[in-house]
């Protein structure tokens, strides 16, 4: 089976820091991570190699340092690395960036499509089914088990609001990853070393056949208007006295706020 | 749009190239110039004291032509099990003001429940609603729901698509949106008619809530959003409402997915549904076990609540994973969010600050869940959660 794992670079929004008096995001010093849900949509098609035999590549589009997040794959055992990279590709929302992995995967061929659930920087969970769309395969989102795989199909069980869903696709397939699903492993010392001598391969728009309309800011139906910090909270409340005059002050205001 | 630097105003202060989350601004000769790496999330903007910072307009992508055609606010009214989910009838609340203010139509549309319901979206404010009610709708498989929908968008092609930030919304509106060619905002928090333009301010938060972006897709047609539940008001319901029914059937559309079984979580009878919950009681690492967990079950009860978690606490095995909140768990906005022993970290704070208010209970007077919180307890919930729980019994039962 030959798997291929979507994976994006973004700033570890845990280190991301709000100037309250500018109202901006400070980002000195914040490292660039492997998305944090992709870690695991790469544990889960290196499980299924191990089972199954195949290759597992990666793909990630971005800017040239984002060649680092494919060195940190080879290093934990995937097969092949692409980048997808140039400025036209600057800009993207989710359907040029969708539009350009799909360009990729169509190219290299791939019977199972895993993607992280959502980037921790947008968190739109957006990409992965668009994805499966601009290949017309099916899709499974939030995928926390995968029971059985063949080469025709794949069965999972999938996270719902309200419970999960035994769900069965056939092949090809894309499914989008939560982090229930797996504990991702450790890079090992060949993988290491692997990874510093990894080919990493590039395409740009041209190589992929993609006219330049589509990808990147042209491509983007999308455009961020403004950005802005969500005011601090007004109105927190201290009460004075004893724990227990403090409660009857507390169930006092969520009487008067009609919260009880 | 791309952005651009005015040299003549740039004062070579670099705080642009502090906020820029790409390192993506360089300077040269005491001026800040956007390198290659340049994603455009316009972060910069607001960021430059001189203003010095702009969008080249000249860029831009003339609009479509027939835009003028696409008129009307469809919501897509999300069923499970036959029932509709009460986002919908948010969503028709929010609806009604957007087309109003478009001075157009608001339609829903209800794939799989019984046809009763389509009558339901009347009385909660649909002028029309496009009903299937093909089997194949019976359990949620991704497909059909896209290619239904963007058959009947094509066809009828309203301005406006909005749907549920919900596992299933979220799931397929996006290749709803690949299939149009046209834009999804996730996960909305606020939406609004920008008045010269007529287009739709989408706005959401982003870096796990740390900024709020404003979304526009001035150049295609349908401008198509996912809402958060529990952020809008649902609107009055009027029994005597009429409306029209259209039925369309499903002819052709084809599942490459199918569900095998559905397992509905129940957790000793507490609802693990979290986003539509009003009151959540959420435990971390200070309830210090399952049974601190069985104190702030007896207090959902009371309150009608359900039980949610930090992440420690889940980590801990004291909870399942179905009631994390926060950057890895569900994002909730309940009326009243009471954190208990929970530290405040940024990644749970994410899931819950726009919760309406919000209680912290923690004997640190530090802990940054303070800052969050509109009313704060300093002390020990083993405390202060019985004599709680003590309190609300008396004042139920005094009355
Ligand atoms: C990528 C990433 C994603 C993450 N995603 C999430 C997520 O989705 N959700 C999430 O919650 N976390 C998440 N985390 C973890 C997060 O950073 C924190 O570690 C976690 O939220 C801490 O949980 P806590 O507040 O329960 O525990 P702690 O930080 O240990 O806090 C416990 C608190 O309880 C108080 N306390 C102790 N005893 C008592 C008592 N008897 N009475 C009153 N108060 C008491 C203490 O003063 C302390 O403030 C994530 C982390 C990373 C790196
Ligand atoms: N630029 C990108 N390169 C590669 N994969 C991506 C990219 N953006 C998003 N993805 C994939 O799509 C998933 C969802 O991302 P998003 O829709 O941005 O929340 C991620 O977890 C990745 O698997």
């Amino acid at each position: 089976m030959r798997i291929a794992v979507c994976i994006k670079q973004v700033p570890d929004t845990a280190e991301v820091r709000i100037n309250r008096e500018t109202g901006t995001l400070v980002r000195e010093g914040v490292p660039s991570i492997i998305n944090p849900y992709d870690t695991h949509a790469i544990e889960a098609a290196l499980s299924l190699k191990e089972k199954l035999g195949g290759t597992v590549c990666t793909v990630t589009m971005g800017p040239p340092q984002a060649e680092a997040s494919l060195r940190e794959a080879v290093s934990l055992g995937v097969d092949e690395v692409f980048l997808v990279t140039g400025r036209e590709f600057a800009g993207a929302d989710t359907l040029a960036t969708a539009c350009a992995l799909s360009g990729v995967i169509k190219k290299i061929g791939a019977d199972l499509i895993i993607c992280g659930k959502q980037a921790i920087d947008g968190d739109t969970a957006q990409v992965g089914p668009e994805v499966a769309e601009f290949l017309d395969i099916p899709h499974v989102s939030y995928v926390k088990k995968i029971i059985e795989a063949t080469p025709e199909s794949i069965r999972v069980e999938r996270m719902m609001d309200d419970g999960s869903d035994i769900v069965e696709a056939s092949l090809p397939a894309l499914i989008t990853v939560v982090r229930e699903l797996n504990t991702p492993r450790l890079p090992s010392l060949k993988g290491k070393m692997n990874a510093k001598k990894a080919e990493i391969k590039k395409m740009g728009a041209a190589e992929l056949g993609l006219p330049l309309e589509v990808v990147g800011f042209n491509g983007s139906p999308t455009q961020v208007k403004k950005i802005f910090t969500p005011g601090p909270r007004g109105g927190r409340k201290k009460f004075e006295g004893s724990l227990e005059e403090q409660i009857d002050a507390l169930v006092n205001e969520l009487v008067e706020k009609k919260c009880l | 749009m791309p952005l651009k630097i005015d040299k003549t105003k740039c004062m070579g202060c670099g705080a642009c190239i502090t906020v820029c989350p790409y390192d993506a601004i360089v300077m040269e000769d005491g001026v800040a110039r956007i390198g290659e790496y340049c994603q455009l999330c316009q972060a910069c903007l607001s960021s430059c004291p001189e203003g010095a910072i702009m969008e080249k307009k000249d860029e831009q992508v003339a609009p479509v032509e027939d835009m003028a055609d696409w008129k009307g606010v469809w919501v897509f009214a999300e069923q499970r099990d036959g029932r509709i989910a009460p986002v919908a009838f948010e969503l028709l609340g929010e609806g009604r003001k957007l087309a109003a203010a478009r001075g157009a139509e608001l339609c829903a549309v209800l794939f799989g429940a019984a046809k009763s319901e389509a009558q339901e979206l009347v009385k909660w404010g649909a002028d029309r609603v496009y009903y299937c009610g093909d089997p194949i709708f019976q359990g949620f498989t991704d497909e059909p729901n896209a290619e239904l929908l963007s058959r009947l968008i094509s066809k009828y092609r309203p301005e406006v698509v909005l749907a549920g930030a919900t596992a299933i919304g979220r799931s397929f509106l996006p290749r709803v949106a690949a299939r149009l060619k046209t834009g999804l905002t996730a996960d909305c928090t606020s939406l609004e008619i920008e008045a010269e333009t007529g287009n739709l301010i989408q706005t959401r938060p982003a870096y796990g809530g740390n900024i709020m972006a404003s979304i526009l897709s001035p150049r295609t047609r349908p401008q198509m959003a996912t809402v958060r539940p529990k952020v809008m008001k649902a609107g009055r319901y009027e029994p005597d409402r009429q409306g029209e029914i259209i039925e369309v059937d499903a002819e052709g559309i084809r599942a490459r997915t199918k569900v095998l079984e559905t397992m509905k979580a129940q957790d000793d009878g507490v609802n693990v549904n979290l986003q539509e919950a009003d009151v959540i009681i959420s435990g971390g690492r200070g309830v210090k076990g399952k049974e601190g967990f069985e104190m702030l079950k007896e207090l959902a009860q009371l309150l009608n609540g359900t039980i949610g978690a930090s992440r420690a606490a889940v980590d801990e095995g004291w909870i399942p994973y179905c009631h994390q909140v926060g950057q890895t768990g569900k994002t909730v906005c309940p009326k009243l969010y009471i954190a208990c022993g929970i530290s405040g970290a940024v990644q749970h704070l994410v899931g819950m600050q726009s919760s309406d208010v919000i209680i912290a209970i923690n004997k640190n007077p530090e802990a940054p869940i303070f800052s969050a919180a509109t009313y704060g307890l300093v002390g020990d919930l083993n405390e202060i959660i019985p004599l709680l729980v003590k309190k609300l019994r008396e004042r139920k039962d005094g009355k």
